[in-house]
Order: C-alpha cells, then structure tokens, then sequence
C-alpha cells in the first residue's frame, strides 16, 4: 500500500474552505490567549530558560531520577510497572485489569495511551473504555482520534457534536447549544463515574524526589474517576519526570498559559498514596524513547511538557488539521516525534512546516522546533527515495538556510519573482502548500534591507 | 534482561552529558495580595466573597442552600447535614449539593487553593458535590506557585489538589461551559485579617 503524505491527507481537510478558515482562527484566538498570558508574566523567560535546563538535567540523569522514582513510589505504597513498549503497556494495563476483576473503565486523557493504542487493544479484550474527557468522548462517540494534544475535538463544529450527541446518548435532534450538550454529556458521564472499578489517568509530572505525580485537568475528570474507582493506574512516558516538588513551581505556572492562556488548570492534583483498601499502579513507558534520546539533534523533543502551543500557532497545522498528521502527537512537536518511531511512514512531516520558527518562539521549554524539523528533512532527503520535485527544493533550502548570504538573495530573488510570475507558474506543482493558497503579499523590501536603510548610524 | 534493565541499559547508553540543575527561583513579594487574588480566581469562572468574620458565611450558606438539600460541611462554624466523617463508601456522597472546605493557603497569581487530603477527607468530595464553598484566610495568601511549593510537601498527605475555579470545560467550539462532571460553581469566602 501506498503510504499517503501528509499533503494528501490535508487535501480531504481543506476541501471545505469556510471550516479551514474557522479552524484556522480558532486555533490562532487561542494563541492570542497565550500570548496576553504570557505577557502579564514578567519573569516569563526566565520560566522557559529555567524549565528548559530542568529538562536537561533530567535528560542528563533519567536513570537515577528513575529509580529515585521507583524507590519512593514503592516506599509510598505504589506499584511500579516499566515497559519497554506500547505491547507492554497494554500487557500491563490488561493484567491490571484482569487481577482486580474490573469491568467497567473510565479514563481521563491521556496522550500516551493514545500512542500506544490502548483503547484499541482492551475493546478487542471484551472492555468498554470511557474516555471522560468531553472532547475525547465526542471523538470516541465519532469513532475518530483527538486531533489536537489539548483540544481534542477542536476539528468539530457544534452542530457535528450536537449531531455526535444527539446519535449517541439521545440530545434533541439539531441542538447544538454547548451549555444544553455539556450537561447532557455531564449526566452520561457521572453514571459511568459511579459505575467505574478502574481509573486510567495519563501523568502531566512525575516527582523523582517524592514519587509522587502530577494530573493537570479543567473539568476535574481525572479526579472523578480515579477518587470512585478502586484501581488507578497511572501510564506515565518516562520523560514526564522532574527532579524535586518545587519544580512544579515553574511548570504549572507554564503549562497552562502556554496551552490556552489560562493561569493554571482549574485542578491540578497531586498524587503520592493509594487511598485506604485502594490500589495505585504506574506504569514507566519507554516505546521509543531511550532511541530519541540518543539521537543528539533530536533528544531536545523529549523536554516537551504536551501544551500544544506549537500546533496553534503553526501555520500547516491550522489549516491542515490535526488528522492529517496521522500520528498521536499532531503538529511541530508530533512531526518531530513520530519519523524516530517510524522514518518511513512519516517522512512528510517534517516537510509539513514552513520552518517559520512560530513554534519555537512559543516553545515555553525551549524546544528548537523548527531546527529540528530541518535536521529530519536532510535525515529523511538521505534516506528515502522522495519524489524529486521535492528533493530539489529541499537541496535549495538546505543550500540556502546553510548560508545567510544565498538566503538574503534567495529572499531577493523569491520576491522579485512573485511580482513578475503568474500565480500558475510559481505555485502550482512544485510547493504542494500553493496549491490552495493565495500568493503572500510581496514586501517591497526584505525586513534586512528595511533595517539597513533605515536604522540609526 | 527485565524491561527496568532494558530501558535503564538503554538510558546508559544514550544520555547526553550531565548538565546541572538549576537553583529554585523566586520573585518579589507582590502587594495588593486580595485585589490579585480575586483577578486570578474570576478568571477561572470563580467567585470571591470577602467577608469579616465566619458568621458570614453560615448566613450566605443558610440563605442560599435549604436544608432539604445535602450539605458537607467540614468547616466548624457551619453545620451541614451530611457527617462526611461517618461515610466510608465515596459513592455515598454522589447526591451532595453543596461542600464547605476549608484551604490551606490562596495563590494570587491564579487564584488556586490547596486542598490537602486531610482537609476533604474523602478525595472525591471537593468534585462530587454540585456546588463548592472555599474558606481561606487573608494572611495565607502568597504571591506566586514558588512560594507555594515553598511552603508545602506535597507528599504529606496521600493526595493534595490545588483547586483554581469550578469544573468547566471548552471542548464545543471553544465556548466555555461551567460545570462539566464536578462543581458547577466555586465560591472562595476570603476572611479578611
Ligand atoms: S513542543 Fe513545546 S510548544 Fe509544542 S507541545 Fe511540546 S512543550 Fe508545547
């Protein structure tokens, strides 16, 4: 089988022009919201640079903060479970399930188990799983995947959801008022709260120092399910640690302005002991990442906190969609993740940017986003027999971005062209992103050339 | 080979070089603590009552929630109907309409709380319950979460949760929506020094 690129798969997205515009604005609002959060932060940087040298150290210590991990979660009455990949995660959570006779599951997202296809995997065991989150139920109900890290259904309209709803859990047909399908999906889901023998929860933190982990939610939904159930196993990436409590300091003033510009989550909820006659497991998940983590261009990818600010701000992802990346983690972040799981199948990621570099301004731990992306590029030109229209165009971008001076006259003459060529000419079969997209406007001068002139002897 | 020693053999191999871990940081005491307190509290869809003493609050919960209605109240001076300490099964508590907590201290720059185990003695009541009341006192209130974390282990009790507003969620279209699964309402009774 042919596998699809990322620009095929975005052609189905952005055949409905008026819902890529909207899509497109309502992920940039919510980068606008970062930005004003952001910017009522003084110290803002400073946040960034210190979390971004935490996530150093811990990529530099990841073996000892991982047993100190283990030791005090174990010290505190918690079953600690490593595996090596999603098969033995899944094994885990299946044995987990089986040993305390569960029936009924209610989760709360998580990311991870979306990567290693856990849903999947326990219905064809016979379990129903309940994603409690409402976005991700709206997607469970569609039968699609999140298409978005924090806002998962943000691809659907309401009218889809009151559609969704109406199918699934019997709203009136054509409601679409978000207050009227909330407090349905609001009773549907207290009932499996109340019904539930196992909470699954993903892990926003864990701390080396306590043993203890972190659950960052808006609408309280991990804590519903893992404070009714008798099991709550906590699936954990093994880069999700930091070294000491107080660390949390810097990443939850982070996490959530840079997500969607609120202050903090509404809960953010700390876990450290089972509650009395309750068990709690974590398991420390591996699947590719030890890998990444050799890799020196690409192991910064692993300091990544999952806030999704590099989606919404992203050009290619706002009018893409998150489904067209075809992997769990869409977007800047997800297209430098997934070519380290599978170089083949998701050799057009990288090329799904317009190494802006939006991303990486955003980034609130630093991550080099766009360097990254590029690196991957000149990994994947190497390595796969890519068509050639586009090899040759990356040859010229390596050429150019590897030299200022042929990038300065490049610019020059990209914008002296754009003003003489027709439309046609320059769009049409050579950039793939043309094809439904106006011209930019044409600066008269380049940003340098505006700046020589005019700047202050 | 285990998957620990698989995965530590693997971290081994692969690290990149030590760097250090960076000092704890910390910023300026802010003024204006309540003024700050209650921006960061609206701002998550909560409610800021400032109030002189505990009377207060007896009066605002006497007046707005009848007593045919279930009411947890883990602050002294209001006297609910439900013995939260009698329960021992969580799924008791799923008709509560109201709970009465009291915080342990305020952060301004978010309006979050932090609610110890010991202060819900059921994990669960402070999302359970239809509506949630909050009592902290103004000489708690810290500027920042490094001052927060400063101050507490978050390890000493079993669980611990900062609470920064009601449940809500934007999941249709982005329109904020008060009250997804837990409270549909967050009123802090801030009581004044
Ligand atoms: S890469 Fe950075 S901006 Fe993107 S999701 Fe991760 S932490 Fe957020």
């Amino acid at each position: 089988m042919k596998l699809k690129t990322h620009a095929e798969e975005a052609a189905e997205f952005i055949k409905d022009d008026a819902r890529t515009h909207w899509h497109d604005e309502t992920l940039w609002h919510v980068r606008s919201n970062r930005d004003r959060s952001a910017q009522g932060i003084p110290e803002w940087e400073t946040l960034r640079d210190t979390a971004s040298a935490t996530k150093d150290y811990v990529l530099s210590h990841l073996g000892e903060l991982l047993e100190q991990f283990e030791a005090n979660a174990k010290a505190n009455g918690v079953e600690v479970l490593w595996a090596r990949d999603a098969k033995e995660h899944n094994e885990h959570v299946y044995r987990i399930l089986q040993e305390n006779k569960v029936k009924d599951i209610v989760k709360s997202k998580s990311i991870l188990t979306e990567e290693c296809g856990l849903n999947h995997y326990l219905e064809n065991k016979g379990y129903d799983v309940v994603d409690t989150d409402l976005g991700e139920r709206i997607i469970q109900f569609a039968k699609q995947t999140p298409s978005h890290i924090v806002l998962p259904a943000i691809h659907l309209k309401k009218q889809d959801i009151g559609k969704i709803f109406h199918d699934h859990i019997g709203t009136k047909e054509g409601a679409s008022d978000p207050n009227y399908l909330t407090e349905a999906a609001r009773q549907h889901l207290r009932k499996k709260f109340v019904e539930a023998n196992a909470a699954i929860t993903g892990v926003n933190f864990g701390i080396a120092e306590t043993g203890g982990f972190v659950v960052c939610t808006n609408e309280g939904n991990a804590d519903m399910g893992t404070h009714l159930a008798d099991v709550h196993i906590a699936c954990m990436g093994i880069e999700k640690l930091i070294p000491r409590a107080a660390d949390l300091g810097v990443f939850l003033r982070l996490l959530a302005r840079s997500a969607t510009g609120q202050s903090i989550t509404n809960y953010s909820s700390h876990f450290h002991r089972p509650a009395k006659g309750k068990k709690l497991y974590i398991i420390l998940v591996d699947n590719g990442r030890t890998e990444q983590l050799g890799r020196e261009d690409f192991k910064n990818s692993l300091k990544c906190i999952r806030c999704g600010a590099c989606m919404n701000t992203c050009p290619i992802y706002r009018r893409s969609g998150g489904h067209s990346y075809n992997y769990a983690v869409p977007g800047p972040i997800g297209s430098i993740l997934s070519p380290g799981r599978d170089l083949k199948k998701h050799s057009t990621l990288p090329f799904a940017s317009t190494l802006c570099g939006s991303c990486s301004d955003v980034c609130p731990v630093k991550i080099n986003i766009h360097e990254q992306l590029y690196k991957w590029r000149q990994v994947i030109t190497e390595n796969t027999n890519m068509d050639t229209s586009k090899k040759l165009s990356m040859k010229v971008a390596g050429m150019t971005f590897g030299k200022p001076v042929l990038y300065d006259l490049a610019g020059k003459a990209v914008r002296t062209a754009l003003k003489i060529t027709p439309k046609s000419l320059v769009y049409s079969s050579i950039n793939v992103w043309g094809k439904h997209r106006d011209l930019p406007e044409v600066p008269k001068e380049s940003f340098k050339e505006w700046y020589k002139k005019n700047r202050k002897q | 080979m285990t998957s620990k020693e698989a995965i530590l053999a693997a971290i081994k191999n692969n690290k990149p070089e030590a760097t250090p871990l960076p000092d704890f940081l910390t910023f300026p005491e802010e003024e204006n603590l309540v003024d700050r307190y209650e921006k960061g509290l609206t701002g998550n869809g909560g409610k800021l009552q400032v109030v002189n003493s505990m009377e207060e609050l007896d009066a605002f919960v006497k007046e707005h929630y009848s007593n045919d209605l279930l009411i947890a109240s883990l602050v002294e001076e209001v006297k609910g109907n439900v013995d939260v300490s009698k329960i021992s099964d969580p799924h008791d508590l799923e008709h509560v309409e109201l709970a009465v907590l009291k915080g342990e201290f305020g952060v301004s720059e978010n309006g979050a709380i932090w609610m110890p185990e010991k202060n819900v003695v059921h994990r669960v009541l402070p999302f359970i319950a239809q509506h949630l009341i909050i009592v902290i006192r103004e000489e708690t209130l810290l500027t920042d979460m490094h001052r927060a974390y400063e101050k507490v282990n978050v390890a000493d009790d079993g669980y611990g949760v900062f609470i920064a507003g009601p449940s809500k969620t934007a999941d249709i279209e982005q329109s904020l929506v008060i009250g997804a699964h837990g409270p549909r309402s967050l009123t802090v009774f801030l009581i004044r020094k």
